[in-house]
């Protein structure tokens, strides 16, 4: 079986999206010139999420992927609801004031974010009248709290976070007279998701991260080569603050157990994450739930389940971890991706690849003859063949959609070989998961003019 | 190396040539050549100050000296001949399409030829000859066309078989090959030598040459070039010549009256490589591969070869300034499809070895044609730049004409085509530039078919209609930034072929064009014609017919309403436009001129009206749509629109009425069709323009109206034998040689511009006769069509070439308009061209070398026409403008 390699595109292009900042007077003046996302699937159906929105009443851009596990429900509730619990956290007092006056009378609402989706990407219909009124509860505390201090965006990304998970927590205890509804909130609350989303306002770049996703930055150095910044921190068993962490919460009497082949009480990879109530909530409340819950949760052996070992619950958090970057000229992207890439790829050649696919051949090493003994036909061959290079970028007209062309596809050499490729994409459903995982990309473009003039003007 | 082998060279050259000031400077020079004083300071006034010591600036310079002109100092920012000069690779190629170009490039040649034996300086000049290779058939109906213009001009030139060309060259691949041409005087020169020997010549007559200063700008007082501001101070002069290549464009723009010179840089690559093992000789031909893109030279037993990508890189579209231009980056990435190439036309250089990747900027205009002549804005501000990378071709040839139009006020050949003023402000936006240089670079090695079109820089200046007329079909070609629509496709074609027809045969429009043509006979058709120049000239007392009486030939003293067609001649009689002339009321005239006269004819006429506040001229080209009514049922439409009687009792030819159309009111309609045909052209203040088409659309629904496009208008207009300014009229023709005598009166009772010529010819006769030729044995289907510029020959002598040419459906012929000249068959000597010439004659045109037998005519087929004709109109006054 073997896919030729139009096939190999249209696989590979399905999940594509771009996105370009709008220019206003032929000026971009967003510190983002844009993104390119794109997903490939490994589970039928993905676990994935990814989500990108602009905030509307603040300043800055939004984005995140959202890796998912024991199911796509609570990757696909974060997707919907994370940026909207971002953005409340965000927003001033007064206009939070706007906000519930308006939704109190029955006025049309300030928008919050614009969304920038792929037509695949779906909200839920049925979950959104539910989903409003956890939100509007939230902001209405906020409201009442009324610190009067000007929002820090790390100590609001870190709040929606935690806000967000307790709100899926709570709701899958409550249930929803509805069943379709019930069994939603439940799924949501039992499968788990990591996040990692990124904040970017002019200069300003925040990461907030929970779980083993990754943001890397892409630096160009003065030579024109390429580096990688990391700008989060894996919450796994090979983070040995992680580990540290959990340990610290427990007692000692369970130190042994707690990390187990490199798992979270033996089994789950990621050390924080959203939903997993399995690693949150009592023993007690989780029969509860369960039992009380419809039937085909009760007859579902994995929820039924209890983790061995549990003794001191919560042993998860979706706390998320927030680096704080101040931007300069030379970082040229941010990649965020999910797992699944970073198992296949080191950072550094992500952000070479990256790096010369958005700079295009202007930026490929140029050859110079010097003072070297070189004949017509010996330059002929070496241009051709760096022409045929070249071309493999312009296959793609999506920085993600490069990404992960070279993440399947690349031999040993590091470059794109078809057959492998074709291969890879050929998988059958069930045999897929095991050669590869979803993989989840965005690849945010910045402008340098505009961070290059912002650092001018301080 | 060969960057040393030059500063070398022009060192050595200034001690040889200069002995004053190598006893003063010497010493240092040799020492240090980064802070060299300056050995003599500047004059304080000087008659001339050229600008740019490339190969224009020394060639103006020395046809300035030779024509008796001494007063004149050559500027240079850095060293002579240090630009694009210094790295351009010195071919000197005569194959060009039109013929002041190939004009100019003979001259240069033989300049050339013989410069090192004036000069003492060694030129590198070497007569190896030129081979343009044809990969396709239509590449080689493009060179046929070329040897055919070379021939007659007398410059050696044979179209050869691939079997030849083998014999010529040793190292070229044949097999994808249908033929070629050889042009054996073609040559090859050291072009910063040839740039240096023509300002040690200039030197020798007294020019004062200055290097190491530049030029800030442009002093001007009261419309004229007053002085020249430098680094090193100032100049007072009279004339300023700008020849500074490619920052011509930014020091033009630099003083406080901008001269707009439109050009754009690229970056040009050539590769060199080092001698082959048997080295190459230094005469074998230059090879031109326009298929391939490139060219080919031999260089010190190795080759030089570069060549025109379709990807060109232009830069300093930010304007950025440079002593010297250093050696650019090499982009071999860049370069690849061009070596491709090379290696393919000549495998056998695979194992040669390179030397270096120069990259050398070229400048390039929106035409593809050079720029020279004197700026419509600031008198005594010459131009001479933007020579699309044939600067060595044209050197010789651009600079004497540029000095005989500075010592004579107007060159000894026509050079409209190159002059400065066919461009305007609108073609100066760096934008513009940047993109339409992209698409004329890569035009170099295209194939040039009749009628192509640019692509780039489209839909600048439009008509309020284009929207509507663009929905119905049309297909657009463009002048002086102006859309004209060319024909409108009906609605089912198939457009992408239309749009991609490329041939020198019959052309997919021929159908299209018929239909709309049969239309114009048979019903009524609409051309928009806006782009037309408008100028209104008014006046509070009688300075306004005074004035124009005394620059137009014809007599314009006529009744308020009447039309008068006039040519607007220079002292020679020649035309400099040719227009007409609507007389609004006793002291206002309304003046309709060719779209490119818009800078021309301005700057003509305000260096010689009266400096007058009681006359005033306005360009009010913007302020009118003009809607073209051609046929016999234009009066029928009109007439239900207006409520007034329009027919040719009541609206004569050649009248002029204000009256409304519909609900519009004020519109200026005139009685004339620049066709021939009955009609009326009507001149719409813009903001009616839409109500006024759609009402004529409606009401000639039932007169069975449609739109039109130029083509139908050339075709109409040919066959008609109307000739048009900038194609059949220059201003080397004058009304006696085009039979116009009729639009001159030369008794009206006061002095006109041109009337002594004139007076000449009619007592004398004249030299070259406007002639309609009508092609006899030509199959429109199978055959070549003619475009113009094809030589004519009378009884097998070569006796003129054609301007223009066109299917006439009426006659089922094709008929080309072109002038006859008498050469004297033993002298050569020209004589006078009488009537019995012309008739008594066997003719045949010339299309891409092969002939066809055609039937002279001096006057049009009136009976062909004249069932169709009203009594009254004698639109006789054959006039057209396109």
């Amino acid at each position: 079986f073997y896919l030729t390699p139009p096939q190999v595109n249209s696989i590979l292009k399905a999940n594509e999206y771009s996105f370009k900042v709008p220019e206003f007077d032929g000026k971009n003046v967003s510190s983002v010139l844009g993104f390119d996302s794109n997903q490939l699937p490994a589970n039928a159906p993905i676990e994935d999420r990814r989500s990108a929105a602009t905030c509307l009443q603040t300043r800055g851009m939004l984005l995140g992927v959202f890796d998912g596990h024991a199911g796509c429900a609570c990757a696909q509730a974060v997707s919907e609801r994370l940026f909207y619990y971002i953005a409340v956290s965000l927003l001033p007092h007064e206009t939070l004031l706007e906000i519930e006056n308006a939704v109190e009378s029955g006025r049309a609402l300030l928008p919050i974010l614009q969304w920038h989706k792929h037509p695949n990407d779906y909200f839920s219909k049925e979950a959104s009248k539910l989903y409003f009124n956890s939100l509007r509860t939230y902001w209405q505390e906020l409201i009442d709290l009324n610190s009067g201090e000007t929002t820090d965006v790390k100590e609001a990304l870190i709040n929606a976070f935690k806000r967000l998970d307790n709100d899926i927590s709570l709701e899958a205890q409550v249930g929803d007279p509805n069943s379709f509804l019930n069994y939603l909130v439940l799924r949501v609350a039992f499968s788990g998701a990591t996040a990692c989303v990124a904040h970017v306002d002019g200069v300003d770049l925040h990461i907030a991260n929970t779980g083993d996703s990754r943001a890397m930055l892409g630096v160009q150095e003065e030579d024109g080569s390429w580096s990688a910044v990391n700008l989060s921190y894996d919450h796994n068993a090979q983070n040995e603050h992680e580990v540290e962490r959990v340990k610290m919460e427990h007692p000692k009497s369970e130190e042994k157990s707690l990390v187990k082949q490199d798992r979270l009480l033996g089994l789950l990879m990621p050390f924080r994450a959203f939903g997993d109530v399995k690693f949150k909530w009592s023993i007690e409340l989780q029969k509860r739930v369960v039992e009380s819950g419809p039937d085909q949760l009760n007859d579902n052996e994995y929820t039924k389940f209890i983790p061995p070992n549990y003794h001191t619950p919560p042993y998860l958090t979706a706390e998320p971890e927030v680096i704080y970057h101040k931007l300069r000229p030379q970082d040229k992207f941010l990649v965020l991706a999910t797992d699944g890439l970073w198992e296949t790829m080191h950072r550094q050649d992500v952000a070479r690849i990256v790096g010369e696919y958005l700079t295009g051949v202007h930026h490929q090493q140029p050859i110079a003859v010097g003072g070297y003994k070189v004949t017509l036909g010996q330059m002929h061959g070496l241009l051709t063949e760096r022409r045929a290079r070249i071309s493999s970028v312009f296959e793609d007209q999506n920085a993600a959609t490069h990404l992960i062309r070279h993440a399947v596809g690349n031999n040993e050499f590091g470059t794109v070989d078809h057959e492998r490729l074709s291969k890879m994409l050929s998988l059958p459903e069930e045999l897929a998961r095991m050669y590869r995982d979803d993989i989840t990309i965005i690849v945010v473009q910045f402008n340098s003019h505009v961070i290059g003039a912002c650092q001018n003007e301080e | 190396a060969a960057r040393m082998f030059l500063r070398l060279l022009s060192d050595v050259w200034w001690r040889a040539a200069n002995p004053k000031w190598r006893r003063m400077t010497c010493s240092q020079r040799s020492t240090s050549s980064t802070t060299e004083p300056h050995p003599v300071s500047l004059p304080a006034q000087a008659q001339v100050v050229i600008c740019g010591g490339g190969i224009m600036g020394t060639s103006v310079a020395y046809h300035l000296s030779k024509m008796g002109w001494t007063d004149i100092v050559l500027l240079e920012q850095g060293r002579l001949a240090a630009g694009t000069t210094r790295f351009c690779a010195g071919i000197v190629s005569t194959a060009r399409h039109m013929s002041i170009e190939l004009k100019m490039a003979d001259y240069s040649n033989k300049l050339y030829r013989q410069l090192e034996q004036e000069t003492g300086v060694k030129t590198g000049y070497m007569k190896t000859g030129s081979i343009s290779l044809a990969q396709t058939q239509d590449r080689l109906i493009s060179l046929k066309r070329i040897a055919s213009s070379l021939n007659v001009m007398g410059i050696p030139c044979e179209i050869i078989t691939p079997k030849q060309v083998a014999q010529l060259h040793p190292l070229i691949n044949i097999h994808d090959l249908v033929g070629a041409m050889y042009v054996p005087e073609d040559a090859l020169v050291s072009s910063a030598n040839v740039s240096l020997a023509l300002a040690t010549a200039a030197s020798w007559n007294g020019v004062q040459i200055h290097e190491r200063t530049s030029v800030s700008h442009v002093s001007v007082q009261k419309g004229r070039v007053t002085a020249v501001e430098t680094d090193r101070g100032q100049i007072q002069c009279q004339y300023f010549v700008n020849c500074a290549g490619q920052w011509a464009y930014e020091l033009g723009h630099s003083g406080e009256e901008p001269v707009n010179i439109p050009l754009h840089a690229c970056e040009h690559f050539y590769l060199l490589t080092h001698p082959l093992k048997e080295p190459l000789a230094s005469n074998l031909p230059t090879i031109v591969d326009p298929d391939g893109r490139i060219y080919i030279r031999n260089w010190q037993g190795g080759i030089l070869s570069g060549g025109f990508e379709k990807n060109p890189k232009p830069l300093f579209t930010e304007g950025r300034n440079q002593l010297e231009i250093h050696n650019l980056q090499e982009d071999w990435d860049h370069f690849e499809p061009l070596l491709s190439a090379l290696l393919r036309r000549m495998p056998d250089l695979e194992a040669l070895q390179i030397m270096q990747l120069v990259n050398c900027p070229e400048s390039f205009t929106p035409d593809m044609r050079c720029i020279m002549g004197e700026s419509p804005t600031v008198r005594g501000y010459f131009v001479l730049a933007g020579m699309n990378s044939a600067g060595i071709s044209y050197g010789g040839g651009a600079g004497k004409y540029l000095a005989e139009w500075m010592v004579n006020g107007y060159p000894s050949e026509n050079v409209w085509p190159l002059d400065l003023k066919r461009f305007g402000a609108l073609q100066s936006s760096r934008t513009f530039l940047r993109h339409r240089v992209m698409e004329v670079m890569p035009l170099m090695c295209d194939l040039k078919v009749p009628r192509w079109d640019f692509q780039t820089g489209r839909q600048l200046r439009t008509s309020p209609l284009y929207d509507r007329l663009d929905a119905q079909g049309a297909r657009w070609m463009e002048k002086h930034g102006f859309e004209r629509v060319k024909y409108f496709v009906p609605p089912g074609k198939d457009l992408l072929d239309l749009d991609q027809s490329k041939t020198f045969y019959k052309p997919d429009w021929f159908d299209i064009v018929g239909s709309e043509v049969k239309c114009c006979k048979e019903a009524v058709c609409v051309i928009d014609m806006s782009s037309f120049t408008k100028f209104e000239i008014s006046s509070t007392g009688d300075e306004a017919l005074e004035s124009l009486q005394y620059l137009f030939s014809n007599d314009l003293d006529v009744p308020v309403g009447h039309v008068v067609h006039t040519g607007m001649l220079n002292e020679k009689g020649g035309y400099e436009n040719d227009c007409s002339i609507a007389r609004l009321s006793k002291r206002s005239f309304f003046m309709i001129s060719p779209t490119d006269q818009q800078v021309h004819c301005w700057a003509w006429l305000k260096n010689r009206l009266p400096d007058d506040s009681n006359l005033t001229m306005e360009d009010v080209t913007w302020k009118y749509t003009a809607l073209n009514l051609i046929g016999p049922r234009a009066v029928d439409v009109l007439s239900e629109l207006s409520y007034a009687p329009v027919t040719p009792e009541h609206f004569p030819s050649l009248f002029c009425k204000e009256m409304s159309v519909g609900y519009a009111n004020g519109i200026r309609v005139m009685s004339i069709t620049h066709t021939g045909e009955p009609g009326f052209m009507l001149y719409i203040p813009i903001e009616y323009a839409l109500h006024v088409y759609n009402e004529v659309m409606n009401m000639g629904q039932k007169y069975g109206i449609r739109n039109a496009g130029y083509y139908a208008l050339r075709s109409l207009r040919i066959e008609k034998f109307f000739a048009f300014w900038g194609q059949d009229l220059d201003a080397f023709t004058t009304p006696m040689e085009c039979g116009r005598e009729f639009q001159v009166k030369l008794e009206k009772g006061m002095q006109f511009v041109g009337q002594e010529a004139l007076l000449e010819q009619k007592q004398n006769g004249v030299y070259k006769r406007f002639t309609m030729f009508i092609l006899e044995d030509h199959d429109t289907d199978m055959d070549l069509w003619p475009w113009w510029g094809e030589p004519i020959f009378r009884n097998g002598r070569y006796v003129g070439k054609t301007t223009s040419s066109a299917y006439s459906y009426s006659l089922e012929r094709h008929v080309c308009l072109g002038f006859v000249q008498h050469f004297d068959e033993k002298t050569g000597e020209e004589l006078v061209v009488t009537t019995d010439f012309i008739n008594q004659g066997e003719y045949e045109i010339d299309i891409g070398g092969q002939r066809f037998q055609a039937k002279a005519k001096l006057y049009p087929f009136s009976s062909l026409f004249t069932h169709r004709r009203r009594k009254d109109e004698e639109e006789l006054s054959g006039y057209q403008r396109e």
